[in-house]
């Protein structure tokens, strides 16, 4: 099972890798979310209730981080769909690979992307000015967050490909990305978010992940929300991954 | 060909591109709902920034409903470039090239389609900006907003035209759109350039967009000025001459 995992995780990262205008986006898109929303919102800091922060990139960092990992989710399930569209998938299932190992191993690839998107704007923060106020320790805790959000978007994205069985499906879910996001403390501190955005960012996960991620780079290595951060991504990966896992159970009985 | 069967090519190339809308509805639907989910979405996140001194609107959402006009407008370009690449795909522009109308009276009717289309999202946008509240200042502000949302959607159908007819894939599609996204987020689009960051400030000055979308919010927040109103005229000129230039030199070169 571990060495299907692997081997399926490996091929899914020399696939995108291969194909970088799918890749491209996920650091595309955020990145330039980061640049307009840091420089027109860059007073932001100053209103009242805003709460201390060396400025808005450090603020923002974590969103366009939270951001980024959700495409990262939306990939995910396309690359499954295509290769259900494509009909790998099948000729997977008719091999003596462990069932599990097909969602498994698209997971960890996953994963490792976050990984890298999460080094990405890091790296992007500290060149413009960011400070990561936890240091390297603090720097470490975003990336084991970062996987455990990628993992968990990874396994939505699945659960998608997996119910929907065509790309262009899961593709129409990426507005809801955004939608997903603007519902969430992503962007801007909860308490200043305008209603009904405010009061669905409390029971919104993403904000508990978003706050996770933001905690170590403005503050510093705090338990609270950083554990609050690892709870909600711990949750969307038993929940969608255990939905997922469900779904790909039907599909095989389907066929 | 006559100049009225020039036009009745033009027409006939807009109507095809109507047609679309009420033969697959659902395919007009992300360029509605696009902007609506950001219009709806920024003015809840950052809705709290309209506290900040030197904010010159009386709320945020009143401020951002023109950005969601110009992005479904860009959309709507963007879109427009898609079509013509699925349909030089298909074979379909080929026929219309051994066709006897000039290139220049089919790009037209492409682009032309496009203004139209364009309606649609800045309709939807305008109609759910009342319903949460918004004001418009004066109705001569609102027709110049919509005359200013077709030329924006004409010019960014023109950058379609140019990256479809150059790759003729419609993988080409986020070539397309990403410009239309950023060229209207880097301007005044999310503050009053005062209260922008210093750099963004400095791209937003050179930014054509940037007039375009302080004519359109002079419907919204300012009220109607010669001085805006000019200015937001010229940069679509401009918009038009320099894209519109690429999009004909496009046409003259392909299948040539």
């Amino acid at each position: 099972m571990i060495r299907a995992s692997l081997a399926l995780a490996a091929r899914a990262l020399r696939t995108s890798l291969r194909r970088p205008q799918f890749l491209a986006p996920l650091l595309l898109f955020p990145s330039m979310f980061l640049a307009v929303n840091t420089g027109g919102m860059a007073r932001a800091t100053e209103l009242p209730g805003f709460g201390d922060v060396n400025g808005f990139l450090d603020f923002q960092l974590a969103a366009a981080m939270t951001q980024s990992m959700l495409l990262g989710g939306v990939t995910a399930g396309i690359a499954t769909a295509l290769e259900i569209e494509g009909g790998f998938f099948d000729r997977l299932v008719a091999s003596p690979v462990p069932r599990a190992a097909l969602l498994v191993g698209r997971l960890i690839a996953t994963g490792a992307i976050a990984v890298f998107q999460v080094l990405w704007f890091l790296v992007i923060g500290l060149i413009f000015g960011a400070e990561i106020e936890g240091g390297v320790p603090g720097a470490l805790v975003v990336i084991l967050l970062g996987i455990f959000g990628g993992i968990g978007f990874g396994a939505i994205g699945m659960l998608l490909a997996f119910r929907a069985k065509n790309a262009s499906t899961v593709q129409g879910i990426f507005p809801l990305v955004f939608v997903v996001l603007f519902v969430s403390s992503a962007f801007f501190p909860r308490d200043l978010l305008q209603s009904p955005a405010s009061w669905i960012a409390d029971y919104n996960p993403l904000s508990y992940i978003a706050d996770g991620l933001r905690e170590p780079i403005i503050r510093g290595v705090n338990a609270g929300p950083v554990l609050e951060g690892f709870a909600a991504a711990l949750l969307i990966i038993v929940v969608a991954g255990g939905f997922a896992l469900l779904a790909l159970r039907n599909r095989l009985r389907e066929a | 060909m006559t100049a009225a069967q020039n036009l009745r090519v033009i027409l006939a190339l807009s109507r095809r591109a109507l047609n679309e809308i009420l033969r697959v509805p659902g395919g007009a639907i992300p360029g509605v709902l696009a902007p609506a989910i950001f219009m709806v979405g920024l003015s809840g996140v950052f809705g709290a920034a309209s506290q900040l001194p030197g904010f010159d609107a009386s709320d945020f959402r009143t401020f951002i409903v023109p950005v969601g006009m110009l992005q479904g407008a860009g959309f709507t370009g963007a879109a427009t470039g898609v079509n013509l690449a699925r349909d030089i795909e298909r074979g379909w522009f080929d026929r219309l090239l051994t066709g006897p109308a000039p290139r220049i009276v089919l790009l037209i009717g492409i682009v032309s389609s496009a203004s139209l289309r364009a309606l649609l999202p800045a309709t939807f946008l305008l109609l759910l900006a009342l319903a949460l509240g918004v004001h418009v200042q004066s109705v001569p502000g609102l027709v110049l907003a919509f005359l200013i949302v077709m030329l924006f959607a004409a010019a960014l159908a023109c950058w379609g035209c140019v990256v479809a007819l150059r790759f003729g894939t419609q993988q080409a599609a986020p070539l397309m759109q990403i410009v239309a996204f950023a060229s209207i987020l880097f301007t005044t689009a999310y503050a009053p350039e005062a209260l922008l960051a210093g750099w963004l400030a400095d791209i937003a000055s050179v930014n054509p967009v940037t007039y375009v979308l302080e004519g359109v919010r002079q419907a919204f927040v300012y009220g109607l000025t010669w001085d805006r109103t000019w200015h937001a005229l010229l940069a679509l000129a401009l918009l038009l001459l320099a894209l519109g230039s690429g999009a004909i030199a496009m046409m003259r070169r392909v299948g040539r």
